[in-house]
């Protein structure tokens, strides 16, 4: 297959088609904007819908609208959209609407840094909503798998009923590269859960399947259902019964944990490691060639590149801290997915994370000498 | 007493003896505040607006108005957009006022703020403008201004409309005019560009709020701009005024032709400049020489897609069904009584 020369932005437009997406509703913002300009251009003459909205939060509630009503759907937004976002997103976790939310990162908080990168939002992809959400948070590392991934994203969110984010940098969604467009297998598309019978006066719609996924129908399919924000029982009506509100956080925590294992982390000479670089997101790709670096002058150095935020890859990230005598957590915020590294590793390994945020990406030779300097300090063994 | 703002700036001319600087040709009570010495240069050169830029031009003129009015007494609040990057690209401001940018939606609500504790201070001397363009305005940020409409806060909102989100690369708004072309309405299909629809048209649903004082402008008639905002300084309670500012980049049109087609845009009776009070239209800029809609459109590229081959004569004309509407609704053109007609037609 052939590669195409194509921006992270136009990738994540052309994997949303590619998975099926034919709703999107979104708000213009940078650096974001061309993911909407794309599917402006490419929804239309396939039948498909594309909403400018008036803002953000209304973009979403057309998302979650469109979603009950049968479309794949889609949002793309930025920093202080997806803030503006996130109560939709706590009520799309909780009534178990599957919808896909890409977030090109910019420096925050607030209007912060509109046109330069971060990886500020890890944080708030996970916390952004109040109460125990559960969620799932991608993070492509390069132009081909911000394609693959939101294809993945769609996936996810059909196949596990939820909302999934897609969370890359500027740089990322900026960056032309060449890219194979691949067409999704029925597989890597996946599909919505679906009620099992016919509508009846005793159907219900958030009964589980096997997977703990609620088997809700679409609206317009013939059943008589509600979709609510309050906790609900199986019938899907509010109730204030305390057994059943634990049930259902819950069953929507376990729900998600499908995707660790369905968006492996990277290993990167990691067989013999000592130190280990853990990035994601464009940070992985100057942590690769640190990587390096390091090798040439005897410092046994590897990467785990993470593709997945939320949930915590955790078996990986426990691995790494047992066998490692150094980790460095590499990102571009002022510590967010350092600290739940640190949680996980649980004091088995040192752990120096290198943090900057301010606008630019880390570079392999900062990140190289910060590793050197540790290593002269007697923190890391060669 | 403090001292005033404009002792402290003493404002350059660059153009001197040059009748664009503010009519100095002219009785001193004719001439706009831009021709005074002593105005308060809120918004000084070096900005990075584009070439042409009228949003620059109406802000400059409206404000320099504003704080005349209040006598340097003034603090104001920008919502997200262009008029806020262009003006203060780090680590420079153009504004010599108090100024302060909020987010994007929330200027009306914070301009409420700033009101109510200047109020409470027994600061009522000092006044407050919210400013946005119309993504600011019309989309993202109305809930918030029609709350402070409903609640009268003390504050006068001024949209800079240019039909369209410029900053971000030009995207529709709701303020976008139907069939023009931008990044997100292509100029493909059977309805090319902008939908045709009911549009949101602010000034009309600022005066269903019932609130004190509004008025719409052009940057083509500045010494008009100057005089609203002069009344609008005059009136306590929520004001709002809407002025049309032509963006050559996003209409995609020479930037020697904003004040052209401002006035053009009122010429045609595609943009009514009006006042009204308390729900009612209390005044109207009449149509001097009425123009079609064609000779506005032609001018810009976003309306390309109307003309030359694949030309769209039917779109032209539901634009002008457009036009003619607004002049019967607000009676842009006075009727000319027959006889009078004849005469004019004497040689």
């Amino acid at each position: 297959m052939s590669q195409q020369l194509i921006q992270g932005n136009e990738a994540c437009a052309r994997g949303a088609l590619a998975a099926g997406c034919t709703f999107f509703a979104g708000y213009p913002i940078s650096p974001s904007s061309e993911i909407a300009e794309l599917l402006a251009r490419e929804l239309p003459p396939r039948g498909s819908v594309f909403i400018q909205m008036e803002d953000e939060i209304a973009s979403m509630g057309a998302v979650l609208g469109a979603s009950l009503g049968g479309r794949r759907a889609m949002t793309a937004t930025s920093g202080p959209g997806f803030t503006l976002m996130q109560e939709h997103l706590g009520y799309a976790s909780l009534a178990e609407i599957p919808c896909v939310v890409v977030d090109v990162m910019r420096g925050g908080p607030s209007t912060g840094l509109p046109t330069s990168p971060a990886q500020g939002d890890v944080m708030q992809a996970r916390w952004g909503s109040h109460g125990d959400r559960a969620t799932i948070a991608l993070a492509p590392g390069n132009v081909q798998e911000v394609y693959s991934l939101t294809i993945e994203a769609f996936r996810l969110a059909e196949t596990l009923r939820t909302p999934v984010a897609v969370l890359y940098d500027e740089v990322i969604g900026h960056m032309r590269e060449g890219v194979v467009l691949h067409e999704p297998t029925p597989e890597e598309l996946g599909r919505r859960t679906a009620p099992r019978a016919a509508f009846s006066p005793t159907f219900l719609p958030y009964e589980p399947d096997e997977n703990g996924v609620a088997m809700l129908p679409d609206f317009g399919r013939g059943y008589r259902f509600h979709v609510t924000g309050l906790m609900h029982d199986e019938r899907g009506y509010p109730t204030s019964d305390h057994v059943k509100v634990a049930e259902l956080l819950e069953r929507l925590e376990r729900k998600v944990e499908p995707a660790v294992a369905a968006v492996p982390p990277e290993r990167y000479r990691l067989e013999d490691a000592s130190v280990v670089l853990v990035a994601y997101g464009i940070v992985a790709r100057t942590a690769r060639a640190a990587v390096d670096l390091l090798r040439r002058e005897g410092i046994r150095a590897g990467l785990l590149r993470t593709r997945l935020l939320w949930p915590l890859p955790a078996p990986a990230l426990t691995e790494v801290s047992s066998s490692a005598e150094l980790v460095v957590v590499a990102e571009m915020n002022r510590g967010q997915w350092a600290l739940e590294v640190e949680r996980l590793a649980g004091g088995k390994t040192v752990l120096a994370p290198y943090l900057k945020a301010g606008g630019s990406v880390i570079t392999a030779e900062e990140l190289a000498g910060h590793v050197r300097r540790l290593a002269r300090e007697g923190v890391a063994v060669s | 007493m403090p001292e005033t703002h404009q002792a402290r700036h003493p404002v350059k001319f660059y153009q001197v003896g040059s009748f664009a600087v503010g009519n100095r040709l002219l009785d001193e009570a004719d001439r706009t505040v831009q021709s005074d010495r002593e105005r308060t240069n809120s918004l000084t050169s070096g900005h990075r607006a584009c070439q042409g830029c009228g949003e620059a031009l109406g802000a400059r003129y409206a404000l320099d108005a504003a704080m005349r009015a209040t006598d340097g007494r003034m603090v104001v609040a920008n919502a997200t957009g262009c008029l806020e990057v262009f003006s203060t690209p780090y680590p420079e401001s153009s504004w010599r006022i108090p100024w302060l940018h909020s987010l994007f939606g929330n200027t009306a609500a914070v301009a409420t703020g700033i009101a109510a504790a200047l109020k409470v201070k027994g600061r009522e001397d000092i006044r407050v403008v919210a400013q946005a363009g119309d993504g600011g305005t019309v989309d993202i940020g109305f809930g918030c201004l029609s709350g402070m409409f409903e609640r009268n806060d003390d504050v006068l909102f001024v949209c800079y409309d240019n039909e369209a989100y410029m900053n971000t690369g030009v995207q529709r708004s709701g303020a976008t005019p139907p069939a023009a072309r931008t990044a997100t309405t292509e100029a493909v299909g059977p309805e090319p560009g902008n939908r045709f629809g009911q549009g949101k048209n602010l000034p009309l649903l600022a005066l269903a709020h019932e609130i004190p004082y509004v008025a719409t402008a052009t940057v083509a008639d500045l010494h008009d701009l100057e005089r609203k905002v002069e009344k609008a300084m005059s009136i306590r309670g929520s004001r709002y005024l809407h002025v049309l500012v032509p963006c050559p980049l996003g209409w995609v049109a020479a930037s020697s032709e904003t004040i052209h087609l401002a006035r053009l845009a009122r010429e045609t009776g595609l943009f009514p400049v009006f006042e009204g009070a308390h729900g009612e239209v209390t005044d109207v800029v009449k149509i001097r020489h009425k123009e079609p809609v064609e000779e506005y459109l032609r001018l810009q590229g976003r309306y390309k897609h109307l003309f030359g081959s694949g030309a769209r004569p039917d779109i032209v004309g539901r634009i002008q069904e457009i036009a003619d509407r607004n002049i019967a609704r607000f009676g842009l053109v006075d009727e000319v009584p027959p006889d009078e007609q004849s005469v004019g037609k004497q040689p």
